[in-house]
């Protein structure tokens, strides 16, 4: 076990935990942040998408010791309000069905337009390529991506 | 403090289409009881209203991404006469008076389009008629409107609030009067979806996300074939692992069997995991280590070139008519075993309590078959089983009707006297079923010698998901082994038609999967029916045409819609122009879930070479809806579901083992391998079909008979390997 300090979404987290637990375990469970999902535990499909100093990263294979002190956001974190460009547009564009790997979609997604504000079609898909949708929501997605990137962003990240 | 009125009141009940009672209301208010003024009040069990205003839908059918979160409420504040944007919705825990709960078989908008509107305008017209006698007023001069009654002579109102009281007194009218569809505010409009917030900043709570006080976590090891006996658990390394409280057998009823397991419980999930991964079992899988994919499907050909049975749909004699034609035609198809592999796997928490009561939280399709199949399993009664539904993390028939990890977690809950969350991996959840049945379809059709369609036989063979764990079957043709083929769903005008099924036994389970059968059907008889027009020498969409059209239909009947979807898609899908050299297109139509669903697929070469999915357009007509959009986005998951079950990783099974077992073995489409896809829905006044499946059957036929268009080659078997073509 060991005792660490966690960054996430700008709020300080002591956690005692075994170093070796993944990073998603500790988001949903020791912080109660269950917005991040478990989808394969082998970072094939993505829904437990989080930033690590803004990059994504896929939380389920990642140790937490190696998160320990950097800077975690979540999709709690993404903005307080649903504010962020992103939240909004994929409010607009009705994305998501189930639900459930829209947090992992939105984290790639936000991490994407942080570095690459108007994205083609190609640097869409490869940025998301990484996280699955079994319920098909793919072309809203991209087309949600190509709203927010054509919106003024209003929401902090 | 508010509270329900609910459990004073004798119900009335209206009979459902689905045969299942519906509680509509409520009788007159009987004497003894208090009078509850300042509580909300429930104006039926749909409806409540409390005296500030805020009005309290509830949704009866849980969501699994379909969008029943607000395609019930909607139907109920239709009749209502409010908007949707403040409302509070919640979801109903399996309460009869809710009736029937369970989500699946695209029902829930055409099974409660009628009950639900109606629900909700017994609640208008009881506040109108408490209305009327506050001002002493005939009803007939009242209406209802954005949530206020109004005397239309005086123009005085009365919001829903301060009526709240009064209507709950009043008594249910029998036969409310529904709306007429011009007169839809909400229904057959897109609009957004009140799950959708929720959704986007991770507050949707799902069954892996609940938690309660004093909650252990579990993970079970299970046998590597599905089925196998634990002989010895050795346990010491797992015990000593920090955090683990506890190892104990486990056990998964699923179709009158049980299937064993071990499971490691500790104070959090990682150390559950840690624990599973430092425990040794030793299992006896004799019986169950023989099943492979190979051997199956070789018997299940042997099955389909023999005589099936013969459903009572069939009509005439095909094989007389084979013999006496100009021609005759045989295809034999086959469908993979698929695994469901929703994004949330199978979780719940479950606490089985000292005085015997169950509490569950959890991913269900459906609270009612939960709580009576726990009930069941744990010896207890329905009342004593409390279910909290929460939001599925997808489904598509795996988390309804069988309950087998909820059990599982209840089991374990009650072992270690603890509540206790389950969480399957993603390798449990592919390797131990259940999968949608492997299947192989054998067709056969004559042609006269001028090209005109004599006979045709559709013999399907496989697994029969209603046949598990019955005695029973000799004889029998599974429900919906035959969706979508039968002359009722599939209107062509032919003579001779023979349907026919034959059961294909088989130890490793199967379930239902979006769209069923239909799913597995559709891919040889649309399939066939191009390679029927190929041989004829006709256009496939014309020959379809001309095969309806000999059929002579009933004006708004199954044949005429149709025609009427085909003949949209032939403009949409522009299917007279000639593709350039290499492109390919190709059509296929499907009635399923009372819905009608047509695709055009064009395939051509990308950049390098390869041959992909260009485009996928679409009519539907699934008669009147709640959702423009949701129905649109419901079709789109059908295709993309629809491809990578053409086009991805089989289940295939190796001495009791599947040979898939994460999402690196067992691939779905990913976002760079989606077509361009454009739906068309059509306008209808016609009752309510499905939308969650019937977008599905269609996509792997019209994308094998696009393939044959670019390349001459006739795909019979899935999936189907584009990059070899």
């Amino acid at each position: 076990m060991a005792q660490l300090t966690l960054n996430i979404n700008k709020q300080s987290y002591k956690v005692d935990v075994d170093p070796e637990t993944p990073l998603l375990w500790v988001i949903r469970d020791e912080a109660n942040l269950t917005g991040t999902k478990f989808g394969c535990g082998i970072a094939q499909c993505g829904a437990c998408t989080v930033h690590l100093n803004g990059a994504p990263v896929r939380s389920c294979s990642l140790p937490v010791s190696a998160a320990a002190g950097q800077k975690i956001t979540t999709i709690e974190g993404l903005s307080p309000d649903r504010s962020h460009t992103l939240q909004q547009a994929w409010i607009a564009e009705q994305v998501p069905q189930c639900g459930y790997c829209q947090s992992g979609q939105l984290m790639s997604a936000s991490a994407l337009l942080a570095s690459n504000p108007s994205p083609t079609d190609e640097e869409i898909d490869a940025a998301m390529q990484g996280n699955i949708c079994r319920c098909g929501t793919y072309p809203r997605i991209r087309k949600a991506i190509h709203r927010a990137a054509a919106m003024k962003p209003s929401g902090s990240r | 403090m508010s509270t329900l009125i609910a459990n004073r009141r004798d119900f009335l009940k209206t009979s459902a289409l689905t045969g299942t009672a519906l509680v509509l209301g409520f009788s007159d208010a009987d004497a003894a009881e208090p009078l509850a003024l300042a509580a909300n009040h429930e104006i039926t069990p749909f409806v409540m209203i409390d005296p500030s205003g805020v009005v309290t839908l509830f949704n009866p059918r849980p969501d699994m991404g379909q969008g029943t979160y607000q395609s019930m409420p909607a139907l109920l504040a239709e009749e209502l006469c409010i908007s949707l944007d403040n409302v509070k919705i919640v979801q109903t825990e399996g309460d009869a008076k809710h009736g029937n709960q369970n989500a699946g078989g695209s029902s829930s908008v055409r099974r409660l389009w009628k009950p639900m509107r109606t629900a909700g305008a017994a609640a208008r017209e009881m506040l109108i008629a408490a209305a009327a006698a506050n001002w002493s007023v005939p009803a007939s001069e009242c209406n209802a409107a954005n949530g206020r009654i109004i005397h239309l002579p005086t123009k005085r109102s009365f919001g829903y609030g301060e009526l709240a009281a009064k209507a709950a007194t009043m008594p249910v009218p029998k036969e409310p009067k529904l709306k007429d569809q011009k007169d839809f505010t909400i229904l057959g409009k897109p609009a957004p979806r009140s799950d959708v917030p929720m959704k986007v900043d991770g507050t949707a709570q799902f069954g892996i996300d609940a938690k309660v006080p004093g909650m252990l976590y579990a993970t079970i090891e299970r046998s590597p074939t599905i089925g196998g006996k634990v002989v010895k658990i050795d346990d010491a390394k797992a015990l000593k692992s920090k955090g683990v409280k506890h190892v104990v057998k486990s056990e998964r009823p699923l179709f009158g069997s049980t299937l064993e397991g071990v499971a490691v419980i500790a104070d959090s999930y990682y150390a559950a995991v840690k624990g599973r991964k430092a425990l040794a079992v030793t299992w006896d899988t004799s019986g169950f280590d023989k099943f492979s994919t190979d051997a199956f499907y070789e018997q299940m050909r042997t099955l389909a070139a023999k005589d099936g049975i013969r459903a009572e749909a069939s009509k005439g004699d095909a094989v007389s008519a084979f013999k006496a034609a100009a021609k005759t035609i045989d295809a034999v198809y086959e469908t993979p075993f698929v695994a469901h592999a929703s994004m949330e796997p199978e979780a719940a928490v479950a606490h089985y309590k000292a005085d015997g009561t169950i509490e569950i939280w959890a991913s269900t399709q459906g609270p009612v078959w939960t709580k009576q199949a726990v009930a069941k399993q744990f010896g207890t009664t329905p009342d004593k089983v409390t279910v909290h539904p929460q939001f599925l993390g997808g489904s598509f028939g795996r988390k309804g009707g069988l309950d087998d990890f909820i059990m599982e977690a209840v089991y374990l809950s009650k072992q270690v006297k603890a509540p206790v969350k389950l969480v399957w991996s993603r390798e449990d959840d592919i390797t131990q079923g259940p999968f949608r049945p492997g299947m192989v379809n054998a067709l056969t059709a004559s042609l006269d010698a001028n090209g005109v369609v004599t006979g045709f036989r559709h013999r399907v063979v496989g697994p029969a998901i209603q046949f598990q764990g019955r005695k029973d079957i000799e004889g029998k043709i599974d429900d919906w082994a035959l969706e979508g083929i039968e002359p009722d769903d599939s209107p062509y005008s032919i003579p001779n038609v023979a349907i026919e099924y034959a059961h294909a036994p088989v130890t490793t389970p199967v379930m239902w999967w979006r769209s069923v059968y239909a799913s597995t059907n559709m891919f040889g008889h649309e399939s066939f029916i191009d390679e029927v027009a190929h041989a004829a020498g006709k256009d496939p969409l014309d020959f379809r045409l001309e095969l309806l059209a000999k059929a002579n239909p009933a004006p708004n009947s199954t044949g005429a819609r149709f025609q009427a979807v085909l003949t949209l898609l032939k403009e949409k899908a522009k299917w007279s122009e000639k593709l350039p050299q290499g492109k390919g297109r190709g059509v296929a139509v499907a009635r399923s879930f009372e819905s009608i669903a047509a695709h055009a697929v064009t395939v051509g070469r990308g950049a390098d070479g390869k041959l992909r999915v260009e485009k996928v357009v679409v009519v539907l007509d699934c008669g009147m809806h709640v959702n423009t959009d949701t129905v649109i986005a419901q079709t789109e998951g059908n295709i993309v579901m629809g491809l990578t079950a053409a086009l991805k990783d089989a289940i295939t099974f190796k001495n009791g083992r599947a040979e898939q077992t994460n999402f690196d073995t067992y691939r779905v489409l990913r976002i760079n391998e989606v077509p361009a896809i454009e739906i068309h829905v059509m306008p209808s006044s016609n009752a309510p079909g499905g939308v969650g499946e019937p977008g599905l059957p269609p996509l792997a036929p019209a994308l094998a008979n696009a393939v044959f268009g670019a390349t001459g080659k006739r795909i019979r078997t899935l999936p189907m390997n584009l990059d070899a073509m």
